[in-house]
């Protein structure tokens, strides 16, 4: 059985539909992604399954357990590490976990002994008793990872869990996300717009746009799907009728003002694709990434800035009205 | 068990905060120190009550503007919870909504009790200065004043979360201290006795809770009062837990 299961899930506001029909399936144990850019609906997604915004219509169950009928059930089952800044900053980053601890009933030593190690995989025991204000937007960002992680629940949220961080800092992040799925059996859901971390950590994905589905499966699967490599062209003037007529040329597209081909084997057909269209500027053969997968599927580009009000942007707007 | 601890872990931290922004316990003590040596001070060279000094007589006025004031806007303060995220962290956890509410209204009575205390320590000063003559200090009229204050503090944290758990941002602010605490701080007769108000006034003055504490506690600690103090605390007892029972039931609503 699956352990995160939506039917028909929908969430209207006022003028628009910010989830539309959703119907997912995520198996226990794997690093699902919901992929997609900006305002596509994906934390208004996680907010649903987080218990935290009801739905419009339609059901979703959670370890079993119906996300509304059942809340109580469902929130001691996750944990969820949210977009937005949610640690309290005038207490220290070791004060946060313990309040954590007490909200979801640690026994003393368990709760001490979490803490020691959560602190120890974000790299931030010797600043423990410093106040959160003091931290850069990227530790505290890793202080409420660790603090999402700290109960050990079933289910793990991650709200874009990178946002904002320096490379170093993401892959360590990474590794620990792909060690906890390993080893703790525990199920991960991501919302990222990074294609580059959806590929890296995602067994399976979904690529939402709108609030609907695009496309779902194994990034591997995904890019394959795609029907080979992409041999983009630059050019003044391209003969795009004489490319239409070679046989193994899957698709012709335009983007950013050059030309994409997808085709197999680019390596051994690029002479004739370069004879046939004359002069040009410059060429590039590569694989296909996710963002081809997205541009494939949704006619539109993916990366097209962060998405809006960044984590960090949010967090110095908010310092300064305060 | 575990909703206690809950309930403990959000006293913990609005009782730390509060500690910690030393700038929020010094304001929260000298604006009541100017309305007790300016306004009492002043008016008090010309006006007495029933024998009484008009800075003594205000004293227990100012005890109940500072509960008043500090536990309507920690309530409302909620507002800001909601938007740095911190409330989603703890609506997410495993707890009753009930509970929340509950440690929210004891952390916020902690804070307004700790300034309360306060007071009551230069209260006693002043007292042994000869700054508030007639004012009764014993261990049994504080504790009466105190039993006073908690139960309207612990009403009045409710109000103002009932209000903050269903803003959506904290721009009415403005609006509740105009429309909100200040009525309810004149209308209760902490600055003036409520025998022979104007016709028009006397209704407004009586349908405010705020009205009942005032008086029950001017009548532990000065010995004048218009109601009997069993019928005072009865009613800021029923006051708070209406208000307790409504924000029950504003933050089983409550959105983020």
């Amino acid at each position: 059985m699956a352990i995160i299961e939506t039917t028909n899930l929908t969430k209207k506001f006022e003028k628009m539909i910010a989830v539309d029909n959703l119907n997912l399936k995520i198996e226990e144990g794997e690093i699902f992604g919901l992929l997609g850019p900006n305002g596509a609906g994906k934390t208004t997604t996680l907010l649903m399954l987080v218990t935290l915004k009801p739905p419009t219509s339609g059901t979703a169950t959670i370890n079993g357990f119906d996300f509304i009928k059942q809340a109580d059930k469902v929130r001691k089952s996750i944990g969820i590490v949210f977009q937005d800044p949610s640690s309290d900053e005038i207490l220290t980053g070791y004060e946060n976990l313990k309040l954590h601890g007490w909200l979801y009933d640690m026994p003393n030593d368990l709760r001490e002994q979490r803490i020691k190690e959560v602190l120890e995989l974000v790299e931030l025991t010797d600043r423990k008793n410093d106040r959160v204000k003091k931290y850069s937007g990227g530790m505290r960002r890793r202080l409420e990872l660790a603090r999402g992680l700290m109960h050990h629940p079933k289910i793990l949220f991650l709200d874009e869990p990178t946002l904002g961080l320096d490379p170093q800092s993401r892959e360590h992040i990474w590794k620990y996300i792909e060690k906890l799925a390993k080893e703790k059996k525990m199920t991960i859901i991501i919302t990222t717009h990074y294609m580059d971390e959806a590929d890296k950590l995602c067994n399976r994905l979904a690529i939402i746009d709108k609030g609907k589905i695009a496309v779902l499966g194994s990034p591997t699967q995904l890019k394959k799907g795609l029907g080979g490599d992409i041999i983009r062209l630059k050019a003044k003037t391209l003969d795009i009728e004489a490319l239409k007529t070679l046989p193994y040329v899957k698709e012709i597209k335009s983007c950013d003002g050059e030309v994409c081909l997808t085709l197999e084997d680019a390596s051994t057909h690029l002479q004739e694709i370069l004879k046939l269209v004359g002069k040009i500027d410059s060429v590039e053969i590569r694989s296909p990434t996710l963002d081809d997968v997205f541009l494939h599927y949704t006619g539109r580009a993916l990366r097209e800035g962060t998405p809006e009000g960044s984590w960090a942007q949010k967090m110095m707007n908010a310092s300064v009205k305060k | 068990m575990s909703e206690l601890k809950g309930i403990y872990a959000l006293w913990y931290r609005e009782t730390k905060v509060f500690l910690r922004e030393r700038s929020r316990v010094i304001s929260s003590i000298i604006n009541p120190l100017l309305w007790l040596l300016i306004i009492g001070g002043g008016l008090g060279s010309a006006v007495s009550f029933s024998g009484i000094n008009y800075q003594t007589f205000i004293y227990p006025g100012i005890l109940i503007q500072t509960a008043l004031f500090s536990s309507v806007f920690f309530g409302v303060y909620i507002v800001w919870d909601k938007k740095i995220d911190f409330m989603k962290e703890v609506l997410v956890a495993p707890l009753r909504r009930t509970s929340i509410l509950l440690g929210k209204i004891l952390g916020g009575s902690t804070d307004t009790l700790l300034q309360i205390l306060i007071l009551f320590t230069i209260g006693f000063v002043f007292l042994i200065g000869g700054w508030l003559p007639g004012l009764q200090l014993t261990v049994f009229s504080v504790l009466v004043s105190l039993a006073f204050l908690l139960m309207t503090t612990m009403g009045l944290v409710s109000v103002g979360l009932i209000i903050g758990s269903q803003m959506e941002s904290p721009e009415g602010f403005q609006l509740i201290m105009s429309f909100l605490v200040f009525p309810l701080f004149f209308l209760s007769g902490a600055l003036f006795p409520i025998t022979n108000l104007p016709e028009w006034l006397a209704p407004f003055i009586f349908v405010n809770p705020v009205t009942y504490a005032v008086d029950g506690i001017r009548g532990v600690l000065l010995g004048i009062s218009q109601f009997s103090l069993l019928f005072d605390f009865a009613l800021v007892t029923l006051f708070s837990l209406m208000m307790i029972l409504i924000g029950t039931y504003a933050f089983k609503k409550m959105k983020v």
